[in-house]
């Protein structure tokens, strides 16, 4: 079976890489109503962050099994 | 009245999350092959897989949403729920009770009550457990349907039944396993979805000594003003904090409340076992960081001129319970509001499964086992495990709809705790350190505890007693009555079963052993090296607990 690290990492990935590329998305086409803070582009560097975890929580159990 | 706007985006992201909570459960199905692997993830955790999940089973999203509302209601005060009223009871757990439950090779805390005393404390404890579990998790139901059509305008029926039916279906299918699985999602997703909002807060009060300098003096402290109830928003005073909270209620919860203990109960060891409540303490000390903070910076949002920023109104009163959303909805772009959001249903979700996980497991062993078939194979405990999975879900929904039209219910959320650990944490420790306690002793302690609990709350509730006269001071706020109730049902319960033990007929020694303190041979510790052992963290632990209620005393 599968640690349940390797599905952490795959979740967080997933979302990782959303989140970010909605920041992007967002970087260049400014959504009309803006949040408090929409300067500091939250959604690319939390998203960032959430992938970058995501990437090591992945690559750090993708070749482990537990019994 | 705002409402999140969801785009495509964030419907992905709760996308995602389904197809992997139901995924989850369909994949641990090919796993779960025993009544060991449904009830008890088949007894191979790790002390971090055990312990995470140990945490997630109490952070529900009720609670980070009430929380986050009682700080801004109350100030820091709040804070003695994850620490004085969490942690000292976690440790004690892991050191000095989890030999005695792990040991014995049981399968709920009531199984532990047939061994040390007998049938019939058993089975009064798990019919109320079960009542207890189902009652919480309709509540938790409803006030996630609730939330979900505040903030998103989603249809209550829709809310309920689909969430209700996710968790059947991977509860059904996998047990406790895949209620641990995707509690641990559920972990992370509040930290990577709820932490920004902390964050972003900060920044925009500008740094946490900006947060402590525009809060009123009494909600900044711990501790300084608790000599005179009505010098702190709580409305307490030390001894309530330390007696109710810190000590019957905090301990009645956290070691023998089966929802939370059955996790440590998964490990693979018994050190994996010790440590599942030690390790879990660390995170538990962290999470103020969000509930705490974006409460105080609410507040301080809220009585800033121009900030735009001011909880709910309903029926002209304020709605506590909308601080966090609020503050989401003010900072997340779209993609991080579908994280936010995902991390609330996520919050209510797991808590869900841990209360149906915990339920299906007592009603399997001590009502079904202890009462109806004594003689039951794997196969059977398994099929009446799910069974019992697919009722208690459909029981709570029908707890919920009972919610819905008694809103008033969620008053009793907190006093439900009160009726049943508290007094229980008197007979488990009583249990488990006094030789000389009779089954007679216990099951009227235990009885008369509950009933002094529930006799006190109908009686405040109903003005039949004056508050202040549970209390012992001039001021008493719905907490404060809560914690001093838990006190007086603990020692009533403390007592009673003392002195009815002195007259009773005790149970053989030879029957106690590796169930009582005195009877048990002390752990094996050879070979472990002193910073591998569950002491060694739990002294790392007081240490942080010691220096965080000074730094904010």
């Amino acid at each position: 079976m599968k640690p349940i690290w390797y599905f952490v990492g795959l979740f967080l990935t997933a979302t990782g890489v959303i989140v970010f590329a909605s920041g992007i998305y967002d970087l260049y086409n400014p959504p009309v109503q803006k949040t408090v803070l929409a300067e500091l582009h939250p959604g690319v560097w939390w998203g960032a962050v959430i992938l970058l975890a995501g990437v090591l929580f992945y690559m750090t159990n993708k070749n482990k099994t537990i019994e | 009245m705002a409402t999140f706007n969801l785009n495509v985006v964030d419907w992905l992201i709760l996308a995602i999350y389904f197809v992997f909570i139901l995924g989850l459960g369909y994949y641990l199905k090919r796993f779960t092959k025993s009544q060991e692997d449904y009830f008890m993830a088949g007894r191979k955790n790790s002390a971090w897989v055990a312990g995470i999940a140990f945490l997630s089973a109490n952070l529900g999203a009720l609670e980070l949403l009430g929380m986050t509302g009682n700080t801004y209601k109350y100030g820091m005060y709040v804070a003695h729920f994850y620490w004085v009223g969490a942690i000292p009871a976690m440790l004690f757990l892991g050191l000095y009770m989890m030999p005695f439950y792990y040991s014995s090779r049981i399968h709920s805390v009531p199984g532990y009550l047939k061994l040390r005393f007998d049938e019939k404390t058993r089975v009064l404890n798990g019919i109320a457990f079960g009542m207890m579990t189902l009652l919480v998790s309709g509540i938790n139901l409803y006030a996630m349907a609730l939330v979900l059509r505040t903030f998103l305008g989603w249809d209550w029926n829709v809310s309920m039944w689909v969430s209700a039916a996710t968790v059947a279906f991977y509860v059904t299918l996998s047990g406790l396993m895949s209620a641990i699985f995707t509690e641990i999602i559920q972990f992370f997703l509040i930290w990577f979805g709820l932490f920004l909002v902390t964050i972003l807060g900060l920044v925009e009060i500008g740094g946490v000594d900006q947060v402590l300098r525009n809060i009123p003096a009494s909600f900044g402290t711990l501790w300084s003003t608790s000599a005179d109830a009505s010098q702190n928003g709580m409305a307490i005073t030390w001894a309530g904090i330390v007696l109710g909270l810190g000590f019957v209620l905090s301990f009645g919860y956290w070691t023998t409340d089966f929802l939370v203990v059955q996790r440590a109960f998964s490990a693979k060891n018994l050190r994996a076992a010790r440590l599942t409540p030690i390790i879990a303490s660390f995170p538990k000390m962290a999470v103020p960081v969000i509930v705490v903070l974006t409460g105080l910076i609410a507040l301080i949002l809220a009585k800033t001129p121009g900030s735009g920023f001011a909880l709910l109104q309903d029926g002209g009163q304020v709605n506590y319970d909308s601080t966090l959303p609020l503050l989401i909805m003010r900072y997340y772009p779209h993609g991080l509001v579908g994280l936010g959001v995902s991390a609330l249903l996520a919050g209510f979700m797991a808590g869900q499964a841990g209360n149906i996980s915990a339920f299906n497991t007592v009603w399997t062993y001590d009502v079904y086992r202890a009462i109806i078939n004594k003689n039951a194979s794997d196969a059977n405990l398994m099929w009446v495990g799910r069974i019992s999975t697919v009722v208690g879900v459909v029981l709570s929904v029908v707890t919920a709809y009972w919610a819905k039209g008694f809103p008033s219910i969620m008053d009793y959320m907190q006093a439900i705790f009160s009726w049943v650990n508290a007094p229980l944490f008197a007979t488990m420790l009583l249990g488990m350190f006094v030789v000389w306690i009779t089954p007679a002793g216990a099951f009227w302690g235990l009885l008369a505890g509950m009933g002094t609990s529930i006799a006190m709350f109908l009686g405040v509730k109903f003005h039949w007693i004056d508050p202040a006269t549970l209390t012992l001071s001039n001021t008493a706020s719905d907490m404060a009555v809560n914690f001093w109730r838990a006190w007086w049902a603990w020692l009533v319960c403390f007592s009673l079963t003392i002195f009815i033990s002195l007259f009773t007929k005790k149970k053989p020694k030879e029957e106690l052993v590796g169930l009582v303190k005195g009877l048990t041979e002390k752990t094996a510790r050879e070979g472990i090296p002193f910073v591998k052992r569950p002491e060694f963290y739990a002294i790392l632990s007081v240490i942080v607990l010691v220096i965080l209620n000074i730094y904010f005393w």
